[in-house]
């Protein structure tokens, strides 16, 4: 079946199977890696993106279910060399070690803060309890969500490697 | 550009490499352009998919491929009889045993591989594999390690010549029986427990997988694979698919956590491999999550029966009895040596008179691994262990855990000491580590508040742990893996502009290599971090070494590059003074330039001398052009990391819900070179250790289904069970390392389990009597053992 989804602001069509999972079509037909698989379980969160603005996790939605709806990715976070705030606070706080869950903890945190610019850390936590992280143990994904929060419109915007 | 907020030298105003540099690999990261294995796309790539046992134990009667062959899209459909013909049935572990590749004969666990279809697209090749037609013949499965040995329980390995048991290798002893039945015929005191550390996962978020693509016509075999020792890896490679090992070439890529997951070599990677030879096209696999947790390595699952004796207030002796559980093929990774890993280190951090330890280990129909699920080769275990014998042992004296520690502690002056079962521990202050936990925990006004709440009959528990550890193997004297050294490499090249490339055999995994090891080069030659690139997880450009696993990573490969940079500081020195016109002995060195003693306004910087190395200037007699050299490091020692740890609990009186309330670690680990990805390691591996002592297990039914294979059953914390975590520090410099640094990825992990089953014991001796129960603290398990019922976990 022929799937059109908005995808970061451009129109991405293709003809996928029906079972074509939206991960796999995010991953494969724009190319875009950012957005990972971790689990098939709907458990881990490393496959979050947003739809109309709300955090959802792509592993667990058909391609074909997202049709006529505006995704953003992780890639989308970035505009005009501007790094989001939510992007900033992670390099800030070190919130981030093997960079695999990152995608789907930025995703979530971005949707929280556009709904609740100013969480509190019971808030902030609960909001990203649907991922996991094996590596930071979550204290400066915490503490990176906070600092985003206090910086929204970002303070630096070099991250160079 | 990235900010140090270590002040600059005021001298020549410039960056000192040590310090809370933010890293560089995050620039990729925070912007989806990480490089995973799952994302690289292979021009003509195809998929693999894997067949897998839904039996623990059975015969192969028959496998019909047809159906799967004749399915649009698929293009092979891989055996053992196929494999045989290559050679590829079987393969040899880490520890000297054979792993069917995929099975032929019979499977020995349920998830085992049974057959491999090669189709053009993942769907279609997970969609093949269920056409495939294989007939089992069910057998009875061993499951217990306990009745693995039992007369009448069905043998597991009948493929190996001359096994008649499930015994998987022979009993393995250290320290001294005699003495330490002295130490018990003299003690005060002397408790046993039976305790179980159970299976569990290192479930990192990327599972495994591989890429393999082979030019038939150049002969190359180039890999990508995310591994935490892709030299090692090679040549395990070369050996078991006969292939000439330079004509192999591993890339890592980016690897979304390891964890001694990504240790070992699977059966997925050689028939991607075997796939790739005999199609002469890319051949991607990678597994699915229950795959991962059904069939890689896992960790742990050592039953263990354990005595200790105290004498005049202070612990005195160990006695340990262990049956560790291998699974289906010993593949657990330890140095050949010890084929019970570091676990002889169970005499901890205490001053005994005489231990005595016995390990033997058994076959089960359970999947094979036993890999250091962020532990030093079985120290998770040890420490565990004896951490909980102290608290066994001060709940019989009627004595503070604390006090009873403390009393028994190897002192300051003891360093180096010699352990009663053979290691030589390097350096340590362990009573003012524990005292400034204590301090952050503020301990007495934790025990008061205990005591009101428990006459309110709320139940608070507060927990203590201390460890020690060795990590960084280590010394090729003592120890080896598959014959080979566990030593590593640097390569440290400094280009004629003064901006450095070092090349490194230690493979990072989330741990921040590429900034750590640039500052340590920054700190040894005096050049801002950022001009310098660390290179890494790639065989064709990087030295050989061992790689990254049992927080050998500083303490190993750190070390490389201190000693390899130094190097380059002493031949920059010779070509100073050539360049200086003087004798090299009366050069001083400051942050990045050698000048004349006596005379400081006369000196040249680093960059000066690289231009110059470079340059068609006269260079010292008898040397060399260039800027670089090159290391092998061999560790003369281990080093001792160790901490104090402080747990408290809330168990909830009705639900036996355990919540982590605080957590208090204090870790020595000598100097930090980056106290920021430091105390973010140490936060990992605290939340792993929540997992491991509250809800990861991997268990089985009685015909040896796996119960735990997906993240739905196979429990991981998140930000809602983990606490702030509230860190402090000691500094004692580990004596014998270039830097003084001593690792500390895996400390977390080693030292909070038994300070969190502590804190669970303590909530709940004095009201319900418990005085033992196993991981995890599942709020079923925790409730059993407050009813006067404890149950091993299955």
């Amino acid at each position: 079946m022929e799937v059109t989804i908005n995808i970061n602001g451009q129109q991405v069509s293709r003809d996928v199977e029906p079972r074509t999972l939206l991960v796999h079509f995010i991953r494969e037909t724009p190319g875009l890696t950012g957005t990972h698989w971790g689990c098939d379980t709907s458990n881990c969160g490393a496959c979050v993106v947003t739809m109309d603005g709300k955090a959802v996790k792509s592993c667990t939605m058909l391609a074909a279910m997202a049709a006529g709806h505006e995704i953003r990715t992780v890639e989308s976070l970035e505009k005009n060399g501007q790094l989001d705030p939510v992007q900033q606070g992670f390099h800030e706080k070190h919130a981030l070690q093997c960079g695999f869950c990152t995608p789907g903890m930025l995703m979530t945190a971005r949707a929280l803060l556009d709904e609740n610019p100013n969480p509190t850390e019971a808030e902030i936590r609960t909001a990203i309890s649907g991922g996991i992280c094996r590596c930071t143990g979550y204290k400066n994904i915490v503490a990176a969500i906070q600092w985003a929060a206090e910086h929204p419109a970002g303070e630096r915007q070099e991250v160079q490697a | 550009m990235t900010i140090i907020e270590n002040l600059p030298s005021p001298q020549t105003e410039r960056p000192i490499g040590f310090g809370r540099l933010k890293r560089k690999e995050d620039a990729r990261f925070i912007r989806g352009k990480g490089n995973y294995l799952d994302d690289i796309r292979l021009p003509g790539m195809v998929y693999g998919a894997m067949l897998r046992s839904p039996y623990a134990h059975a015969k192969i009667v028959s496998i019909d491929t047809s159906r799967a062959l004749a399915h649009p899209g698929v293009a092979a459909v891989v055996t053992a009889k196929d494999l045989e013909t290559l050679g590829l049935a079987w393969m040899p572990t880490i520890s000297y045993d054979t792993q069917a590749v995929l099975a032929g004969d019979k499977v020995r666990f349920q998830g085992q591989e049974v057959a491999f279809v090669i189709a053009t697209d993942e769907y279609t090749a997970n969609d093949a594999t269920a056409l495939i037609d294989v007939e089992y013949e069910p057998l009875p499965a061993v499951v217990n390690a306990r009745k693995a040995l039992d007369p009448d329980a069905p043998l597991i390995r009948d493929d190996k010549a001359g096994q008649r048991d499930n015994l998987a290798s022979p009993t393995w002893e250290a320290g001294d029986e005699e003495s330490t039945d002295k130490a018990f015929a003299e003690a005060d005191t002397i408790v046993s427990r039976d305790i179980i550390y159970p299976r569990c996962h290192p479930a990192p978020l990327e599972t495994c997988g591989m890429i393999a693509d082979f030019n038939p016509e150049t002969g190359q075999l180039d890999i990508y694979n995310g591994n935490q020792a892709p030299h090692a890896h090679r040549t395990v490679y070369a050996h078991v698919a006969g292939l000439a090992e330079h004509m192999i070439r591993i890339r890592t890529g980016d690897i979304g956590g390891g964890f001694g997951n990504k240790v070992p070599v699977y059966p997925g990677y050689v028939c991607a491999i075997a796939g790739s030879i005999v199609a002469g096209v890319p051949v991607k696999w990678v597994e699915n999550r229950s795959e991962n947790l059904m069939s890689t390595g896992f960790a742990r699952d050592y039953v263990m029966r354990a005595e200790m004796c105290s004498k005049d207030g202070k612990v005195t002796g160990l006695r340990v009895d262990v049956i560790a559980d291998h699974g289906a093929f010993d593949s657990t990774a330890q140095p050949t040596k010890f084929p019970a890993g570091f676990f002889h280190i169970v005499c901890g951090s205490y001053d005994l008179e005489a231990s005595y330890v016995k390990v033997k280990a058994v076959y089960t129909n359970k999947a094979p691994g036993g890999v250091a699920y962020r532990c030093s080769f079985r120290i998770t275990e040890a420490v565990y262990l004896v951490e909980r014998m102290v608290d066994a042992l001060a709940l019989e004296m009627k004595t503070d855990p604390i006090e009873l520690r403390m009393k028994s502690f190897i002192k300051p002056e003891q360093f180096p000491y010699e352990t009663t079962t053979g290691w030589t521990y390097d350096s340590g202050n362990y009573a003012e580590t524990m005292k400034v936990a204590m301090d952050i925990a503020g301990y007495e006004e934790l025990r008061r508040e205990q005591a009101e709440k428990r006459a309110r009959g709320e139940l608070m528990g507060i927990g203590v742990s201390f460890f020690t550890e060795g990590v960084g193997a280590g010394p090729r004297k003592h120890m080896d893996i598959l014959g080979l050294a566990m030593n590593d490499g640097a390569d440290l090249r400094v280009h004629p502009s003064g901006k450095a490339v070092v090349s490194i055999s230690a493979q990072t995994q989330g741990q921040g290599h590429e900034t750590t090891f640039a500052q340590i080069v920054a700190e040894e030659l005096g050049i801002p971090p950022e001009d310098v690139q660390v290179r890494h997880g790639d065989t064709d450009r990087s030295p050989y070494g061992l790689g990254t696993y049992g927080s050998r990573s500083t303490p190993v490969s750190g070390a490389a590059v201190a000693v390899v940079s130094r190097k380059v500081r002493d031949k920059a020195r010779q070509i100073a003074a050539t360049m200086l016109e003087t004798r090299a002995e009366d050069l001083a060195w400051e942050k990045g330039r050698w000048y004349v003693k006596g005379d400081p306004e006369k000196g040249v910087l680093i960059e000066e001398i690289a231009q110059y190395a470079y340059s068609g200037d006269t260079m010292p007699e008898g040397m060399e052009g260039g800027l670089d050299a090159q290391v092998i490091y061999d560790p003369p020692n281990l080093t001792y990391p160790y901490g104090a740890y402080i747990a408290v609990v809330d168990v909830d009186p009705d639900t036996a819900q355990v919540k982590v309330r605080r957590f208090i670690a204090v870790d020595d680990c000598g100097v930090r070179i980056n106290p920021m990805v430091v105390e973010g390691q140490i936060h990992g591996g605290l939340a792993e250790g929540i997992g491991i002592a509250l809800m990861e297990l991997i268990s089985f039914d009685e015909e040896g289904n796996c119960l735990n294979s997906s993240f739905m059953d196979y429990l991981i914390p998140t930000a809602l069970e983990c606490p702030d975590f509230e860190l402090g520090d000691t500094e004692t410099p580990c004596p014998h390392h270039p830097l003084g640094a001593k690792g500390v990825g895996e400390s977390p992990n080693v030292g909070s389990p038994p300070a969190i089953v502590n804190a669970v014991i303590d909530a709940l001796h004095e009201t319900h009597g418990v005085d033992h129960i196993d991981m995890p603290c599942t709020p079923a398990r925790v409730w059993a053992a407050m009813q006067g019922r404890p149950e091993p976990p299955q």
